[in-house]
């Protein structure tokens, strides 16, 4: 679904990926872990579109898509759930969500959009509930939701996430992993980042662990926790005492 | 029968993703973790950063067995010794013993691995697997024993030696899998026949082999006499042990698992890739090792690959047997000489035994071989006539097949020495 061979991006002097090679097939869910700094924003945002890349091939159901401004990457069903929420606090819950399926007008499938609606709101039904609310009044898990939500409305072949759990509560987060599983089950194909790693690859299949922008091991999610290089990228961090889930 | 279809069935374009991937995480990790290849790397002015692609392997430096002499013991670990759960070594037929280990991963890798290969030699987990590998710090008895464990089969971990015990464990265990070396499976034939057995009565079905070069005669031998199907295995310590490589039911070339080991066939002496489907010398990479990653490890076994596809449905590219080594090919009269060619002939003619020796000597400036090889009673105390037209043939059909002429002398049944683990085929007594 995704492949990406040698990609290189970084902020102005400042390389940041180097030569990131690296595939999500459908149906899975990937993480990538490392630390801060690590490159993982900045690697989601490349493949979004939002950082243009510098070299290397990035496609998406075998099209490249290093060139393309993130409107039409959307449109061709990858979608991120960015870092931090990045909810219009000022419009509602369900203006949020039509701001989602803007590509489904775009597609002309406006028919669609009361169903993905319906579908979101099984999904998370406190969203229902808190339809006419300003996103802005909603709880930081609620928010989540509302950014996964939204992401979702744009019907995604591949969903993007950026640190899903931060800033929340254990038991929140724990809510918020459950729905990706449940996105997972149903079909969905995920792309995670996290920085609570072992939450991560307790629900993914394979993940990446990048440190200062390479990859330096990749595997079934399983062996990564066993390993040591894993741990080491989380220096100072008591895996142990992270949330379960 | 597949043990993990996702990736013994893998299409080619998936399966270089993937070894692309392993690959350059390898090489950040070995760059990161073990002195020896930053400095090769550093001396050389490779940055792994610049491998981009398959081909670029080529720009790495090959590691040999010196390499890995030199660094004795644990010089070549990517890992501290405390995240290493399992030590072996080389069993050590050509000089000093080299030393790998294993992480808990590594071990996992590996079982699965070696289930793979046992999967496509037949065994399921109804099978009672017999292991006359050693067990110790060779990794044969181990890793069969791993994948064996993993597949779910009833493992008898009985070791090597003591051939009649192995034969009495056979018969009352009702053993279906022989696990060793081939021309131990020979010896245990030998054994059976001695012991009076029927090998009716016997469960056997299936027998994996490995560890030394044989010949496609000398599998027709065992699968004759032992009543199983007979499939040859691949693997060397200093890469992982067994499972790096195995047949399929098919008998016809060695599906290599791809997706942990990158290959390459060099000519030995330019260190050139050899063409597609030549023979040379078989080089590996490591894709998944976590405590001992080699780079370009020059195996000196002599093989070629087979891309076309198998008709078992394995994607995997398959390589020869291994028709020797790079430093067991004798050199006579400047003529490249495998023993394995020498069986190859002796096991297509009647009335010989596939038990041989061969004597490299060197009289005045010429080299003379002499290959004795066991004939079975009758032969041997056939009428000179007889023996001496056996000998006629075998030396015309070596010298047809060498391009050199060979000495060949007749020996009674067991006069030649058997083997437990490698054989020893050839005396060199050439002092050069």
């Amino acid at each position: 679904m995704l492949r990406i061979r040698n990609l290189e991006a970084g902020y102005g002097k400042l390389k940041v990926l180097r030569k990131v090679t690296m595939h999500v097939s459908p149906g899975e869910i990937i993480t990538i872990i490392g630390a801060n700094g690590a490159g993982k924003t900045t690697l989601l945002k490349t493949i979004s579109g939002l950082l243009r890349a510098r070299d290397g091939e990035i496609l998406f159901d075998k099209k490249e898509i290093k060139k393309h401004p993130p409107e039409k990457i959307v449109m061709l069903g990858c979608s991120l759930v960015p870092e931090g929420r990045q909810v219009f606090g000022p419009m509602t819950v369900r203006e949020n969500l039509g701001l989602g399926a803007y590509v489904q007008y775009r597609r002309k499938r406006q028919e669609e959009v009361q169903q993905d609606l319906e579908r979101v709101y099984g999904l998370f039904p406190i969203l229902k509930e808190r339809e006419r609310q300003y996103a802005g009044t909603l709880s930081g898990g609620e928010q989540q939701m509302l950014a996964i939500a939204r992401a979702l409305m744009a019907r995604p072949k591949l969903i993007m996430m950026d640190e899903p759990s931060m800033g929340l509560a254990p038991l929140i987060v724990k809510d918020i992993f459950a729905i990706i599983m449940k996105l997972r089950d149903e079909g969905n194909t995920i792309l995670l980042v996290e920085q609570n790693a072992k939450a991560a690859l307790g629900i993914a299949d394979r993940g990446y662990v990048l440190e200062t922008g390479r990859i330096i091991i990749e595997g079934p999610a399983d062996d990564l926790l066993l390993n040591r290089d894993v741990q080491r990228a989380y220096l100072g961090r008591d895996l142990d005492g992270e949330t379960k889930i | 029968m597949y043990w993990e279809p996702e990736y013994e069935t893998m299409g080619r374009e998936e399966l270089e993703q993937l070894q692309l991937e392993r690959l350059q995480s390898t090489l950040h990790r070995v760059y990161l973790n073990v002195p020896f290849y930053r400095k090769k790397f550093d001396e050389l002015e490779i940055d792994p950063d610049d491998i981009t692609s398959l081909k670029d392997l080529r720009k790495l430096p090959f590691t040999t067995k010196d390499d890995l002499r030199e660094n004795y013991p644990y010089g070549l670990f990517a890992v501290p010794l405390r995240e290493v759960v399992r030590i072996h070594a080389s069993s050590g037929t050509t000089g000093m013993s080299t030393v790998v280990g294993y992480t808990k991963t590594d071990i996992k890798t590996w079982s699965n691995l070696v289930a793979r290969v046992l999967t496509a030699g037949g065994i399921t987990k109804d099978d009672v697997v017999q292991i006359a590998f050693g067990y110790g710090l060779f990794t044969g008895g181990f890793g069969l024993h791993y994948g064996a464990e993993r597949v779910g089969a009833s493992v008898i971990p009985i070791s090597s030696g003591n051939t009649r015990r192995q034969v009495k464990i056979m018969q009352d265990f009702k053993t279906t899998a022989l696990v060793c070396t081939p021309s131990y499976a020979l010896l245990v034939a030998d054994t059976i026949n001695d012991m009076g057995i029927n090998i009716n009565s016997l469960s056997l079905k299936y027998g994996l082999f490995g560890a030394e070069p044989w010949s496609e005669g000398m599998r027709q031998e065992i699968q004759q006499r032992l009543k199983i199907k007979a499939t040859d295995n691949y693997g060397l310590s200093e890469v992982m042990g067994p499972g790096v490589a195995g047949e399929c039911l098919e008998r016809d070339g060695l599906h290599i698992n791809e997706d942990h080991f990158l290959v390459e066939v060099v000519d030995p002496n330019t260190l050139e890739p050899a063409a597609p489907g030549e023979t040379g010398e078989l080089v590996i990479t490591t894709l998944t090792k976590e405590a001992f990653p080699v780079i370009r490890f020059r195996t000196r076994d002599l093989t070629r690959l087979m891309p076309d596809p198998c008709s078992c449905g394995r994607k995997l590219i398959r390589m020869s047997r291994v028709m020797g080594r790079t430093d067991d090919m004798l050199i006579i009269r400047g003529v490249n000489v495998f023993p394995s060619q020498i069986e190859a002939v002796l096991c297509d003619i009647e009335g010989t035994e596939p038990h041989y020796q061969i004597i490299v000597e060197r009289k005045g400036a010429l080299d003379e071989v002499t290959v004795l090889v066991e004939v079975s009673e009758t032969t041997f105390f056939d009428e000179m006539k007889k023996q001496s037209e056996l000998v006629d043939l075998i030396r015309r059909r070596l010298s047809l097949e060498l391009g050199i002429s060979v000495d060949v002398k007749l020996v009674e049944q067991k006069t030649l020495e058997r083997f437990e683990g490698k054989a020893k085929r050839v005396i060199d007594r050439r002092t050069l």
